[in-house]
């Protein structure tokens, strides 16, 4: 304590500065709020306030002109109207094609994640269990995948699953099948994709519940009696259960509305959400049926982000 | 409390080495083709680096190349002053009105779609347009969005290092009568910088690697990097692409070998302290 209170306490009287600028003033006064405004402000500005848009625009109608809506407020001849366009929500409950590209993306995503998972959690579990020098390096090649760029890696799955890849080729070599199997351009590869993209965010959040459990709590269940399956399902499980559900959201949320693999690996009937609104965004120039298909897609989402982002909260406030 | 025992089983490498496997050899075929001479991307024919020379008199691309840095550079710069506020203020700022809404919108930007969030963007930059006259959608609007996201990432990361931090050294310097801007640039900044840089290395890669977003808010004759390539692999597999996404692979790898140094040095050094105090 010693070391710390001699060099402040010198300086300590000289703080109270009797000429300072009105700006220094302010700040010091208003610094507080400053520093709360600034990123307050920007993420509300940037982030929050756009959402609004969205859904003002879902209620538009869409026009051939630039730009390419109507106004839902006019005011004309003393007459204030509001007019509100429920069409393109009625379309999306009545057109195949877009209820179709829901059940295709939720679908498509419930199952890459479960993938994930199961890919996931044993990888955790082998990263967590080796030496802690040891523990770092392969973090790290987990990790490392996913800073390069992700339009590289879904390339990079463009060459192993061509119909004459290094995939097919194997596969004919080992006898398993006598003719190349179309993999790309179809679902397979679309699964194959989010897996294999996703995969980190799956494994770091279980990784850290699983170095965060108290093994004597393992080894008092081994020791009672309960076979190491029995263990893993009722203890070591329920424990990280956290990080279980955090790396599902992660998984999960993003691979909704993903856009690059299924324009990239799927196939021309690979309806994916993401693909769907950008298509209506740049080609249709159907910006009110656009922002109605994001506004209902994040409502089906919210569920999930919510439980994210209590979830996240939970486990950093638990750290505190 | 004990953590997990290291555990030498069969199985645990089996794993390791599957999953690896799978992670790395897609990368590495990409690799294997960017040196091949045939223009076939599946066809092996002979040793040649003509795709990286082709590369590099690609003036499209390498134009894409200058703009992602450009805006790379100054949207992580900007999102690490934005998210080590906004990191501060949720930490150490206790409840105020308006954190519950904060902590929201530094959150959901994670997990949210990048379809909507660069269609809501979009709608925001039209509307202003009409409102304002500005701003012109290109580099700025590219800049403005990758902020946004990259604020949450930066926040993240910077508010678990504050977190870990004791307390009382910020608490001590308060008591002896350092104003609050003191502490936090002679106390708080030093302490977190490793975080800061973490922070701005994520935000810089994660700006670099963003597709649709900037897809969504950017405008004519904007196109950065991803974009291009977009363009390009759309048409199908090109091995200039190949020579490209070996390069960045490859600056991935060094940055990849630098990280694992300073962390090899770190736990060096931690275990010569362990044995330091065991010594006494």
């Amino acid at each position: 304590m010693s070391q710390y209170n001699q060099p402040v306490a010198t300086s300590a009287p000289a703080t109270p500065q009797p000429k300072l600028s009105l700006a220094a003033r302010l700040l010091l006064k208003h610094g507080r709020k400053l520093v709360i405004v600034l990123p307050w402000l920007w993420l509300f500005m940037l982030f929050f306030l756009p959402f609004l848009f969205v859904l003002k625009m879902s209620f538009a109608e869409s026009l051939r002109s630039s730009p390419p809506y109507t106004d839902l407020i006019s005011w004309a001849d003393d007459q204030f109207s509001l007019v509100l366009n429920f069409s393109n929500y009625l379309r999306l409950f009545s057109e195949e094609f877009y209820i179709g590209s829901y059940l295709q993306s939720l679908k498509l995503a419930a199952i890459s994640t479960l993938i994930c998972l199961l890919i996931g959690y044993p990888l955790a579990w082998a990263v967590a269990q080796s030496k802690p020098s040891v523990r770092n390096i392969l973090l790290l090649l987990v990790l490392l995948p996913s800073w390069t760029s992700f339009l590289v890696r879904v390339y990079a799955l463009m060459g192993l699953l061509n119909n004459n890849g290094v995939l097919n080729n194997f596969l004919l070599w080992l006898g398993v099948i006598d003719r190349p199997v179309e993999i790309l351009y179809t679902n397979v590869a679309v699964y194959i994709g989010i897996v294999y993209c996703y995969l980190p965010f799956m494994v770091l959040p279980i990784y850290a519940a699983l170095t965060r459990i108290d093994y004597s709590l393992v080894e008092a269940s081994l020791d009672l009696g309960a076979g190491p399956l029995k263990t893993f399902f009722q203890v070591i499980v329920p424990l990280t259960k956290g990080g279980v559900i955090a790396g599902s959201m992660l998984v999960f949320i993003p691979a909704v509305g993903e856009y690059v693999i299924p324009e990239l690996l799927g196939g021309k009937d690979t309806a994916m959400i993401g693909r769907t609104i950008l298509s209506e965004v740049f080609s249709n120039r159907d910006w009110p049926m656009a922002s109605a298909l994001a506004v209902s897609i994040l409502l089906i989402l919210t569920l999930p982000i919510i439980w994210f982002h209590k979830h996240q909260n939970k486990q950093t406030g638990a750290k505190a | 409390m004990n953590s997990l025992p290291a555990v030498r089983s069969p199985w645990r490498t089996a794993i390791l080495i599957t999953g690896f496997t799978l992670l790395y050899a897609p990368m590495l075929l990409l690799v294997i083709y960017s040196v091949n001479s045939s223009p076939l991307v599946t066809v092996w024919d002979s040793f040649s680096l003509r795709w990286y020379v082709e590369l590099f008199h690609d003036s499209k691309m390498l134009k894409a190349v200058s703009l992602s840095l450009t805006i790379a550079v100054l949207a992580a710069t900007t999102a690490v002053v934005l998210g080590t506020l906004a990191a501060v203020v949720l930490v150490r700022f206790g409840r105020f009105r308006g954190s519950t809404s904060l902590a929201f919108m530094l959150t959901a930007p994670l997990v949210m779609p990048d379809v909507i969030t660069g269609l809501a963007l979009l709608l925001l930059f039209v509307a202003m347009g009409h409102a304002f006259g500005w701003p012109e959608r290109g580099m700025i609007t590219i800049w403005m969005a990758h902020v946004t996201f990259c604020t949450a990432y930066v926040a993240v990361v910077i508010s678990a290092r504050l977190r870990e931090l004791d307390r009382s050294i910020e608490e001590a310097a308060m008591d002896l009568g350092a104003t609050p801007l003191k502490v936090f640039f002679v106390i708080t900044l030093p302490m977190i910088a490793p975080a800061i840089i973490t922070g701005w290395l994520l935000a810089f890669t994660l700006s670099l690697d963003d597709l649709v977003i900037s897809r969504f808010v950017t405008g004519a004759g904007a196109n950065t990097l991803p974009m291009e390539i977009m363009n390009s692999v759309r048409r199908g597999m090109n091995p200039e692409i190949n020579a490209l996404a070996s390069l960045i692979l490859l600056v991935v790898g060094i940055a990849g070998f630098i990280a694992w140094r300073i962390l090899a040095h770190k736990e060096k050094q931690r275990v010569r302290d362990i044995q330091k105090a065991a010594r006494g």
